[in-house]
């Protein structure tokens, strides 16, 4: 029986980069208090996926009904197994299929939840975790109660690379009414493919109103970039998904990222953070995003994405 | 079909957040509805005007929800309950999820929507911890929610833009990404006209019994590194925008 779970998750038949982190993490934890680690993944891939995990025993649930997310299958098959092997610490990467089962396992197992979680680490005789909240404006140091479910930001920390030969068992998907009608694959048609733009001109909600959105599509011809945003601009129907930068939207690596009117969300940052260059505008000088900007302004968006056009225009033409 | 709609409210982040000794002064701060629950809310009101079934909004008493509530109700929502039990504000989710299972339980709502997160869920999502509690099925991370007479249809989305398709029989718990469109806006003068004849029934819940998180601190993070700030005059700023263009060869010739 383990003392740490790490719950996998696999991607083209891989383990992700996110459970990897997970699974270092959970190595050095066990490895500081004599504890044991196990990786539990699902699907047809998990098999090959976790046999050099750095992991003393891995779980595979292979069954059609595990090959897609499945919320109910996932969940009913966690709480059976973790109830039969009552881990310490079951560890998930905030991800959808995190978000979506973190609290309900720890409801299930009535055990202690942390989320956001950026840091896990021992001092003394303590387990402390560091949580993101306030939309990364603030962080909480917590106390690892002795059970506890942790859902981890992905990119928290670097991943070891160390792999393992841990004993391989296989474990029954149990049965659930819910239902994958069809998986729906990303939309590539039509629109321009962000993520291959030198230039983004990034808008957040700060462009408030989407006549404003002429003044961000000027600046981007001017600069010659491509025009991207935040969710918000896409949930308020003003740009097409495809546009989306971010944790539910496309990661993009341009060579300027210029965010305009973005608070920096964790959610947004996860998809531009490695960006070459950024600069960001917001007249909020305590907006997250400057700490990942290379440059910032205070100015207001409205005012200084025409004056920029003008300014660029003035030198080209 | 009845639907309840879970809402809190939470700090205005507009506001300077000012930490002190460690933790928030929560009871100095200005709050605002949750914005995911505000989406929950609008998704649970579009299903009432394709359906015509009947939106409950439940929030948890810890002090100003009132507005919360009003707001709601002038926006279309048919009832709205307050569970009191002399919460504080520093209701941690854990309990706040035994509450409202603990009402959901009683009413039998057929669809339960909420949040897919909010800014302050230390301890986990609202939705997960109602679902679990209430061991029923439940997809959070989702919109598009359809609502059939035994079922609900959502989407599900994933990293990258990919998405599911799920069918969750009834009742089920749903945590709400974004609605099918903006929130809706009612004036303030309409909440007031509906202030003089809706009321909010006021329902009293006991205390739940799980232990909480122990927090040591809460704090501003030091970040990693700052941006070079450049002030807030528009000409300065776009020079200095163009002269690292130029530098960082960017510039279209
Ligand atoms: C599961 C999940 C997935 C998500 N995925 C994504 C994702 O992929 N991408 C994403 O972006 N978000 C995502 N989000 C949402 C994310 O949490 C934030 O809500 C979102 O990023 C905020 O967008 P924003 O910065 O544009 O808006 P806000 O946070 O509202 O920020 C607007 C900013 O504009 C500034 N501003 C306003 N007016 C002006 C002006 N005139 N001039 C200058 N500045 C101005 C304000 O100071 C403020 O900082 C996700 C959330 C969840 C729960
Ligand atoms: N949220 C929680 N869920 C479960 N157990 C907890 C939680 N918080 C604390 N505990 C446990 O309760 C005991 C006292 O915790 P505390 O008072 O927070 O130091 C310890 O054994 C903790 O592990």
């Amino acid at each position: 029986m383990a003392d740490i779970v790490v719950v996998g998750e696999i991607q083209n038949g891989v383990v992700t980069d996110a459970t990897q982190e997970l699974l270092t993490r959970a190595r050095d934890l066990a490895t500081a208090r004599s504890r044991s680690v196990a990786v539990l993944a699902f699907g047809k891939d998990a098999e090959a996926a976790v046999k050099t995990a750095d992991a003393d025993e891995a779980v595979v649930v292979v069954d059609q009904a595990v090959e897609e997310y499945n919320p109910g299958v996932y969940e009913a098959t966690l709480v059976t197994w973790l109830t039969e092997n009552p881990a310490l610490l079951i560890l998930l990467s905030n991800t959808t299929m995190g978000m979506d089962l973190g609290a309900a396992l720890a409801a299930r197992l009535q055990i202690a939840m942390i989320a956001y979680c950026t840091d896990l680490r021992i001092e003394g005789s303590s387990e402390l975790a560091t949580c993101q909240i306030y939309g990364g404006k603030l962080a909480a140091e917590v106390e690892l109660p002795d059970r506890a479910v942790v859902t981890v930001i992905p990119g928290s920390w670097a991943a070891s690379g160390r792999s393992g030969i841990p004993m391989v068992h296989r474990f029954n998907a149990q049965p659930s009414p819910i239902s994958v009608v069809k998986v729906i694959e990303p939309d590539a048609s039509g629109d321009v493919d962000i993520t291959r733009a030198d230039i983004l001109v990034s808008v957040g909600r700060g462009i408030q109103d989407p006549d404003n959105l002429e003044l961000a599509d000027e600046l981007a011809q001017a600069i010659g970039g491509v025009v991207s945003c935040s969710r918000p601009v896409v949930d308020a129907g003003w740009l097409p998904r495809s546009r989306q930068v971010g944790k539910s939207g496309q990661t993009v690596k341009p060579k300027l990222y210029l965010a305009l009117g973005i608070s920096g969300a964790p959610e947004h940052l996860q998809g531009m953070k490695d960006a070459e260059l950024i600069v960001a505008v917001n007249s909020d000088e305590n907006a997250p995003i400057f700490d990942v900007a290379h440059y910032g302004a205070t100015a207001d968006i409205l005012d200084l994405m025409p004056a920029l056009t003008e300014k660029l225009n003035g030198r080209n033409g | 079909m009845r639907i309840a709609v879970l809402m809190k409210d939470v700090p205005d982040l507009v506001e300077e957040l000012e930490v002190e000794d460690g933790a928030l002064p929560l009871d100095d701060m200005s709050f605002v509805p949750s914005e995911w629950d505000d989406q929950a809310l609008e998704e649970a009101l579009l299903i009432k005007e394709e359906t015509g079934a009947d939106v409950t909004v439940v929030a948890i008493d810890t002090g100003e929800v009132d507005g919360l509530m009003f707001t709601a109700l002038a926006k279309g929502a048919d009832r709205a309950v307050k569970l009191a039990g002399g919460f504080s504000r520093r209701l941690a989710n854990r309990q706040r999820g035994a509450v409202l299972a603990q009402y959901c339980q009683t009413q039998g709502f057929d669809l339960v929507m909420t949040g897919v997160q909010a800014i302050d869920d230390l301890d986990g999502q609202i939705a997960g911890w109602v679902a679990g509690n209430l061991e029923v099925g439940h997809a959070s991370v989702v919109r598009d929610v359809r609502a059939g007479a035994d079922t609900v249809k959502v989407v599900q989305e994933y990293s990258g833009g990919k998405m599911a398709e799920l069918e969750l029989p009834l009742p089920a718990v749903l945590g709400i990404q974004a609605a099918r469109k903006p929130p809706r806006y009612v004036t303030v003068a309409k909440v007031r006209q509906l202030q003089k004849t809706a009321s909010v029934e006021t329902v009293d819940v006991s205390e739940p019994t799980a232990p909480t998180l122990s927090v040591r601190k809460i704090y501003k993070p030091e970040a990693a590194g700052h941006a070079q700030m450049w002030g807030d005059d528009v000409d300065e700023v776009s020079e200095k925008i163009v002269n690292l263009l130029e530098d960082k060869k960017l510039l279209r010739s």
